[in-house]
């Protein structure tokens, strides 16, 4: 059902954890299937320092989390929002047709806490 | 690794003496049961063996039992032939909301066609109460199918009372004992059922065979037309090989149930008191009136697919009724009907225990699994703060 490189990040995720001090924090949630993933990220001169998630879901979900936190990690802000569902469920090679819109919520948790972090700078 | 298979309820393994029994009808034993030479008179001569065997599992005639392909066949075949050889008397049903697919659906299509179905509810149980089955009776109700066991979360319900309410007003009753029948006592004359649904691979027989109890005098339509086979009412070649397998698997779980069952039934106690050590952790289901092998639970903060894939790393096979897992994306219906919040729905985890099962494969699922909450709930958003902003949109209460 899943690829290998799926579950290799299903069982070895990378950047789980909160980030007590984060700069943004993005949450996103499915209500149907009820995956919820919450995103932290830390930002120093436009570049995502850190990025930690939690994450409540399927295989493809935790996953799919600690795929973006790879992929974004190092990008600046501009970079990273250009991450999209379709280019990390490619890094992980596939998702199941069924899980594509269910459980790829990476891209929009991102986005999300890119945007808190943006609003937290411009209240100063 | 070793497989630890847990998942009973789903599907047994073949017993040999069931394989042995089919193989011959395989090989030399070829013939259609219809055809009048030594071939098929051997043929029928199996199927009427199997009859009776079936038949005894049950304490009904052989004449009762009518074979079927499946579980969900004999669920579809009762459902709809009772309702349509009825619908000149009415053309109301009633079902419990914690049905399996095959008789919700059923049931689903028949409004399609005109019927109008009443889904009575269950309580935190998943039990169906008789008193509110009596009170949605109108002059209209033709049928009322109540499961004999839940597959998913084990409750057993009160079939007997429903039965004599059903029959105190003429009303055709079903049960699907699909889970039930080789795994606890069925008795047919005792529980007062018009018709019943049951299925070979339940009890270690094979896929591909099951069948229906009809009572002696009950109209029924059949599905599938064409030949005179089971008496005109389930037409098609029968699968000789797969019914005198359920045949034989019958018998070995007539003589064997009692122990069969206290055998599952320590095994299931084991394993819950284990389980339930684990901090938010609720058992689903009747606490005693519930299938002897199985045990089923919903883990909070966590999802039951990676629950599924974890214990699968470490050889332990289970099932969860978590919308992930399902094929359609769907939370079980029978854990929202018992009131279980959506979001504790997603950490539903079932176990159904077999007779190959041991103490030992016990002992691995009760020290690995609490290792795998741990895991996942560091990875989940709400172990640490509860459901929070997820309770309120769908009423989850904390430590419910």
């Amino acid at each position: 059902m899943y690829s290998a490189k799926l579950m290799d990040h299903f069982t070895n995720p990378r950047n789980v954890g909160e980030i007590a001090d984060a700069d943004g924090v993005g949450m996103e949630g499915n209500p149907t299937c009820g995956d919820t993933m919450k995103l932290f990220i830390k930002v120093k001169d436009d570049v995502l320092t850190d990025v930690k998630f939690q994450t409540f879901g399927c295989g493809a979900a935790i996953a799919v989390s600690s795929m973006i936190t790879e992929m974004a990690k190092g990008k600046t802000l501009a970079d990273a929002l250009a991450i999209t569902k379709e280019s990390v469920a490619e890094a992980l090679d596939g998702l199941p047709p069924q899980k594509m819109h269910c459980s790829n919520l990476g891209a929009d948790a991102l986005r999300k806490a890119i945007e808190d972090y943006r609003s937290r700078q411009a209240q100063g | 690794m070793s497989t630890k298979y847990f998942d009973h309820i789903a599907s047994n393994p073949l017993l040999p003496e069931v394989l042995d029994a089919m193989m011959p009808y395989f090989k030399e034993q070829y013939g259609n049961p219809m055809s009048m030479y030594d071939l098929g008179m051997n043929a029928k001569q199996a199927i009427d063996t199997a009859r009776e065997q079936v038949a005894a599992l049950i304490n009904a005639k052989p004449s009762e039992i009518i074979f079927t392909s499946s579980g969900a066949e004999s669920n579809n075949f009762a459902l709809k032939g009772m309702a349509l050889a009825r619908q000149g008397d009415g053309k109301h049903l009633i079902i419990s909301k914690a049905e399996h697919h095959s008789v919700m659906n059923t049931a689903r299509s028949l409004e399609k066609q005109g019927f109008v179905v009443t889904f009575v509810p269950v309580d935190k149980y998943g039990m169906v109460d008789p008193e509110t089955v009596k009170k949605s009776i109108t002059k209209e109700t033709t049928v009322i199918s109540i499961t004999h066991a839940s597959s998913e979360v084990g409750t057993i319900e009160p079939i007997k009372e429903i039965a004599a309410i059903a029959g105190e007003h003429k009303i055709g009753f079903h049960t699907d004992a699909v889970a039930a029948a080789g795994n606890m006592p069925v008795d047919v004359k005792d529980l007062g059922v018009d018709a019943l649904s049951l299925s070979a691979h339940q009890f270690y027989g094979p896929k591909g065979a099951a069948a229906m109890f009809l009572k002696t005098g009950q109209r029924i339509l059949p599905l599938i037309y064409g030949g005179v086979q089971e008496g005109g009412r389930r037409a098609g070649t029968e699968n000789v090989p797969a019914i005198v397998g359920m045949g034989k698997a019958a018998e070995l779980a007539l003589a064997n149930l009692t122990g069969r069952m206290a055998h599952v039934r320590q095994l299931r106690n084991r394993l819950t008191e284990g389980i339930l050590k684990i901090e938010k952790v609720h058992a689903t289901g009747h606490p005693q009136l519930r299938l002897p092998g199985l045990a089923s639970f919903v883990i909070e903060y966590i999802e039951g697919e990676g629950m599924l894939l974890l214990l699968l790393a470490k050889g332990i096979y289970a099932a969860s009724g978590s919308a992930c897992t399902s094929k359609a994306l769907k939370a079980s219906p029978v854990l929202l009907s018992m009131g279980v919040p959506m979001s504790m729905a997603h950490g539903s985890i079932v176990f159904s225990l077999g007779i190959g099962n041991t103490a030992e494969d016990i002992d691995c699922c009760t020290e690995e699994f609490p290792k795998i909450v741990k895991r996942l709930r560091d990875m989940s958003p709400f172990a640490k703060e509860g459901w929070g902003a997820i309770a309120a949109e769908d009423g989850s209460k904390e430590g419910a």
